[in-house]
């Protein structure tokens, strides 16, 4: 199914915040796609104005053209997952999954049939007739899903749904949740404030702030070119290093200087991963080295500049310790410009 | 040494609490089965001898204990069933319900809670009079159709329920009535079974509304029934107590039976974190 926004807005009643801002955006038929932001950008909202458990205050939603924006959740025929899974304590693992089939006045012969069908796909068919106390958080979700599936929706929408897993349970899970779904081929949508979550599993990440979606790309375009600087610090770990124009221009080319200035770019980001050591004075800046991390095969470096700017490197052979004066430099087309509205600059050095 | 003596004297205030408990139902039953003679008799004889099991029979015998037995039933089972409905119902509007003034008509109607209920017996007296309802069941039910009690304790609990159950259950395609019945409800068990037994206990025991809005032998409950053992030749104690023994059976089975609902319900949860 191919959801469409156009210029939808949102403002909850009694509030004088608008929560969403004249969004616009389309999602693709049988894609997976991932709502990232920081809490309170309007992410869970955009979720539920697509499920049609609310509705907008302006603005039009289609689903494969259809106008849905004032139908309800069970017409729209979405399948939701919750971030606490919502299974009703009172029914049995097969009871819960077939709930919304009994909904719909399914027979109870074709209901439990599907029930199974689903209860298969998502591998929790050893434990049909067990309430939903006695299972574990991993198994609740596949339930959760597996009911969200069994009506075979028009789209799925997953509201945090790893969340409340432990850390090892949550990279199987995620995994599971893209097997599930190119295995059914079910348009989803994704909503998270976790970016390992949102980089790995999905075929396109829309990035929002302040009810503003900041970019809408696959996860190697949007880490890879990052429109605005909120989207070149929020993705990304550790999180990219900013310096303003003057803290850096005499060593950058002269030329280069005046291009930036021409096009009125005020910060410089450059990613921890792409710093590299100079000979002492070369690079980009000097610092004192103040903390090394290693854990495993991953080196994490924290400089402090003169002027007093920490810097994070990361992924460089350490041949340093703390309190030593150290030079980094960068390969200028690994430099992100941006100009004193955030706005991502690109300038072409043949120019 | 030190714990041994604290756990003595634990054992020991327990058992003085177990036997205050227990020593007025002993009382009840054992006089039950004693002699007219031996229920009063100076010392009180602690075991009755010889055991009359035919003080039930004549405690049947000399009242219409079958008809009292009956309109207890129908009363309790009516009007406890009734204020399960309304308090469910009412409960739901105001825990989930958007309307104009919800929070001040629950506030006046916890307000009433702070009115002692004896100052509603004249009025309501003489509402019933007037409709004419004074012997029949009406009156006896229908006044106990709906407690502010019982709609807080259930209104509650249903605010404790999360609302990504609401949002699932619509999602699944309920209606809101079908919400209330199909999930809140189920969920809500044990709050809702816990009224019901506060109820149908207080319901059951009830005297001075039965004895005041009923004056003949067909319409009255156990409770007023009792009061026929005591005349103006004096008080049948074997027999009343051996009635009062019947009286408080129902009760202590009713309870047994929903006793592992309030546990079962206390640990039911199918949410995460």
């Amino acid at each position: 199914m191919e959801v469409q926004f156009n210029d939808v807005s949102m403002t909850y009643d009694g509030s004088s915040r608008t929560v969403l801002n004249d969004m616009s955006f389309t999602i693709e038929d049988h894609s997976l796609v991932s709502i990232l932001g920081p809490s309170g950008c309007g992410k869970s909202t955009t979720l539920m104005l697509i499920s049609g458990l609310l509705f907008p205050s302006g603005g039009k939603i289609t689903f494969n053209d259809r106008d849905v924006t004032r139908l309800d959740a069970v017409s729209r025929k979405v399948g939701m997952v919750f971030q606490n899974y919502a299974l009703y304590p009172h029914l049995s693992v097969i009871d819960n999954i077939a709930f919304p089939l009994k909904m719909a006045k399914v027979s109870k012969k074709e209901r439990m049939e599907t029930a199974r069908e689903f209860a298969d796909l998502v591998q929790i068919s050893d434990h049909l007739n067990k309430k939903p106390n006695q299972l574990s958080g991993g198994q609740q979700q596949r339930v959760a899903i597996a009911r969200a599936l069994a009506k075979k929706p028009s789209i799925l929408l997953m509201d945090e749904p790893l969340s409340n897993l432990d850390a090892k349970l949550r990279t199987v899970m995620r995994e599971e949740i893209r097997r599930i779904q190119q295995q059914t081929g079910v348009t989803t949508v994704f909503v998270t404030h976790d970016q390992a979550e949102a980089l790995s599993i999905s075929d396109k990440v829309m990035v929002l702030d302040q009810g503003v979606i900041q970019q809408s790309s696959t996860p190697m375009d949007l880490y890879e070119n990052p429109q605005n600087l909120f989207v070149a610090k929020f993705l990304g770990s550790p999180s990219i290093n900013t310096f303003s124009l003057d803290q850096i221009a005499d060593a950058l080319p002269e030329r280069l200087v005046a291009q930036l200035k021409k096009k009125d770019v005020e910060t410089i980001g450059i990613r921890p991963e792409s710093l590299t050591q100079t000979e002492p004075g070369a690079g980009l800046f000097t610092g004192e080295v103040t903390h090394i991390e290693i854990v495993g095969k991953e080196r994490t470096v924290k400089v402090k500049t003169a002027d007093g700017t920490e810097v994070i490197i990361a992924d460089i052979p350490v041949v340093f310790d703390v309190g030593d004066q150290v030079s980094f430099g960068s390969k200028p087309a690994s430099l992100f410009y941006f100009d004193s509205e955030g706005i991502r600059m690109v300038i072409s050095d043949a120019e | 040494m030190k714990y041994l003596t604290g756990k003595t004297a634990t054992y020991i205030l327990l058992a003085i609490g177990a036997v205050t408990m227990i020593i007025p139902f002993y009382w009840m039953i054992a006089t039950s089965l004693k002699t007219a003679g031996q229920a009063v008799a100076m010392p009180p004889a602690w075991i009755p001898d010889p055991f009359q099991f035919g003080n039930y029979l004549e405690a049947f015998e000399v009242t219409p204990f079958g008809q009292y037995l009956f309109n207890s039933v129908i009363v309790t089972g009516l009007s406890t069933f009734g204020e399960a409905i309304t308090a469910i119902l009412a409960a739901f509007a105001f825990a989930r319900l958007n309307f104009y003034g919800k929070d001040v008509i629950f506030a006046v109607l916890l307000a009433t809670m702070m009115v002692p209920g004896e100052l509603f017996i004249i009025p309501n007296f003489v509402t019933l009079a007037n409709l004419e309802w004074i012997n029949t069941y009406m009156a006896l039910i229908v006044p106990w159709l709906a407690s502010v009690f019982s709609v807080f304790i259930v209104k509650q609990q249903f605010q404790s329920v999360s609302d990504d159950y609401y949002y699932a259950a619509k999602v699944d395609g309920c209606s809101d009535f079908m919400f209330l019945w199909r999930i809140l409800v189920p969920m809500s068990m044990s709050a809702i079974i816990t009224m019901v037994v506060l109820k149908a206990v207080g319901s059951w025991n009830a005297f001075l509304w039965p004895l005041l809005v009923t004056n003949d032998t067909s319409m009255r409950t156990l409770p007023v029934g009792l009061q026929a053992f005591t005349t103006e030749a004096g008080t049948r104690f074997e027999l009343l107590m051996a009635a009062s023994t019947f009286v408080i059976i129902p009760m202590v089975i009713f309870y047994l039976i929903f006793q592992k609902y309030i546990i079962r319900g206390i640990t039911n949860t199918g949410t995460k974190g």
